[in-house]
């Protein structure tokens, strides 16, 4: 029987980790990481799993070692957040052009600076052009379950990209709520084994990673990059379906509140999804009809999801706790340009929120949605919420 | 790019799947100055042959030179042009030649 758990985010990722039991994991500490790979590194200590842990001396030798484990052919995980997956970037892209299935739990927090260790997404935005597939949680249970689908989805044949599972710093990873965790044979049974194609460690066929790719043949590679990215897309709902199979607990690229018959929709990702779904009731209890899109998953970004659920709306409000300085929001320029061409247009704005882990409450939420009740959306103009004048 | 494979036809990442492949990729594009050999000046010493990165320097034993040796040429296929052998060459038998001069 699963059994119910009640304890961190962090924690409940520490033992998706363990129950998948990767071969390798090479991670450097950094809050709110930290716990993520205390917890597991305690896992090893204590002989619950057959991971070769090295603690290494920076997040560049971290993703450095993961890149030469998963190419040896081994599973290989690590887990970051802000300033070191930004020291981790050089070797991020390229884990992603060696199509190595690496997984790797990403607790959100602010960039810097000025130096702040709290909760924004600017880490994740940093990376989404990076060709790792990301997926995005809203609570512990969605944290455990995406480490476990991120596995499985990483290691198809088709695939063969690394996944990042992003959860929100300090909220998530240090907030103390229940999950179910799973029995330990049904994530091993469901995540199988990873068959590499191009295992460095095969010495019957040796291969080589990493040699230089010019001009001639540079390109062609990243084509494939971006069809393993396609299929990515084509084969996550497979992967969803029988991970609900196993757990009764539905994934979609999008996850839909009350936006059948909604006149007004939000869209956000991660904690702050918990409060809006609190407003998102509060209005439908005055008979105001509203919604609320939450992306599970943003790459690769779901566009027919996006234009089959917000066309014929009257207006869309979309959240970002990240900034793109003289652009507009990363996650409201995605979700414009997807409705560039449905029939009928929702009106739209953007709203900045909640960076270096300002605190979200319901007040902010409404002032957003109230903004699109009112007509007073302008679709061209960064707005903020909870910010000082 | 004539004789270059389309994306959906090479492995993917860049893996290099067969081993020994270095003999396909034709360095010789890449040269710019041309070594010219000068057999009469040649003493067939083949220091060219051992210091070549490219392998590109062709020998042989034979019965007609004092060693026994005979520096058969230099294969263009794989010369890069880096003019190592016209470095080390004791006697200057080999001359470096823009490849312009051979442009017909």
């Amino acid at each position: 029987m699963p059994v119910r758990l009640e304890t961190t985010g962090a924690a409940a990722v520490a033992h998706a980790m363990r129950q998948i039991n990767p071969d390798v994991v090479a991670a450097y500490p950094i809050t709110p990481q930290t716990p993520v790979v205390e917890y597991f590194a305690t896992f090893v200590a204590n002989g619950e799993v057959d991971t070769v842990m090295v603690p290494v001396e920076s997040e560049h030798s971290a993703m450095s070692a993961v890149v030469g484990s998963a190419a040896a052919g081994a599973r290989t995980m690590t887990a970051t957040a802000a300033n070191g997956l930004a020291l981790m970037v050089e070797i991020v892209y390229i884990a992603a052009s060696y199509r190595l299935p690496i997984v790797m739990p990403i607790v959100n927090r602010a960039l810097s600076g000025p130096i702040n260790i709290h909760c924004d997404h600017s880490d994740a935005m940093l990376v989404r052009d990076s060709g790792w597939v990301q997926l995005f949680c809203e609570n512990h249970q969605e944290a455990y379950d995406m480490t476990i689908i991120a596995t499985k989805l990483a290691e198809n044949e088709k695939v063969l990209l690394p996944v990042m599972v992003n959860l929100d710093g300090f909220i998530t990873s240090h907030g103390a709520d229940s999950f179910e965790m799973l029995e330990d044979e049904k994530v091993r049974e469901f995540v199988g084994t990873w068959e590499p194609k191009y295992p460095l460690l095969d010495i019957a066929k040796p291969v080589t990673h990493g040699s230089i790719d010019m001009f001639d043949y540079y390109f062609e590679h990243h084509r494939q990059q971006e069809e393993g990215m396609e299929n990515a897309y084509n084969i996550i709902p497979e992967v969803f379906a029988e991970f609900e199979k196993l757990t009764g607990r539905k994934y979609d690229y999008l996850d839909l509140y009350k936006t059948e018959d909604a006149d007004y929709v939000m869209v956000v990702v991660n904690s702050t999804a918990s409060t809006a779904k609190y407003v998102v009731d509060e209005y439908r209890e005055k008979g105001i009809k509203v919604g609320l899109v939450k992306p599970w998953v943003f790459t690769p970004f779901p566009k027919e999801s996006f234009k089959n659920a917000l066309n014929g709306k009257k207006a869309v409000v979309v959240l970002d706790r990240a900034m793109s300085f003289g652009k507009e929001a990363p996650l409201y320029t995605l979700v414009k340009s997807s409705l560039y061409d449905i029939s009928e247009k929702p009106a739209m704005g953007s709203f900045v929120y909640g960076l270096g882990g300002r605190d979200v409450t319901p007040h902010m939420l409404r002032e957003a949605f109230d903004a699109a009740i009112n007509g007073e959306l302008e679709l061209d103009k960064q707005k903020y919420l909870g910010l000082r004048d | 790019m004539p004789g270059l494979k389309g994306w959906k036809e090479v492995p993917i990442a860049g893996v290099v799947d067969t081993p020994a492949t270095a003999r396909e990729y034709e360095t010789g594009k890449w040269r710019v100055m041309r070594p010219i050999v000068n057999k009469d000046k040649c003493i067939n010493c083949m220091q060219c042959w051992l210091y070549c990165p490219d392998m590109a320097i062709t020998g042989k034993t034979s019965t007609e030179t004092k060693n026994g040796l005979d520096m058969a040429g230099i294969d263009m296929k794989y010369c890069k042009g880096c003019g190592t052998c016209a470095a080390v060459c004791p006697v200057k038998a080999i001359e470096m030649k823009p490849e312009t001069e051979f442009l017909k």
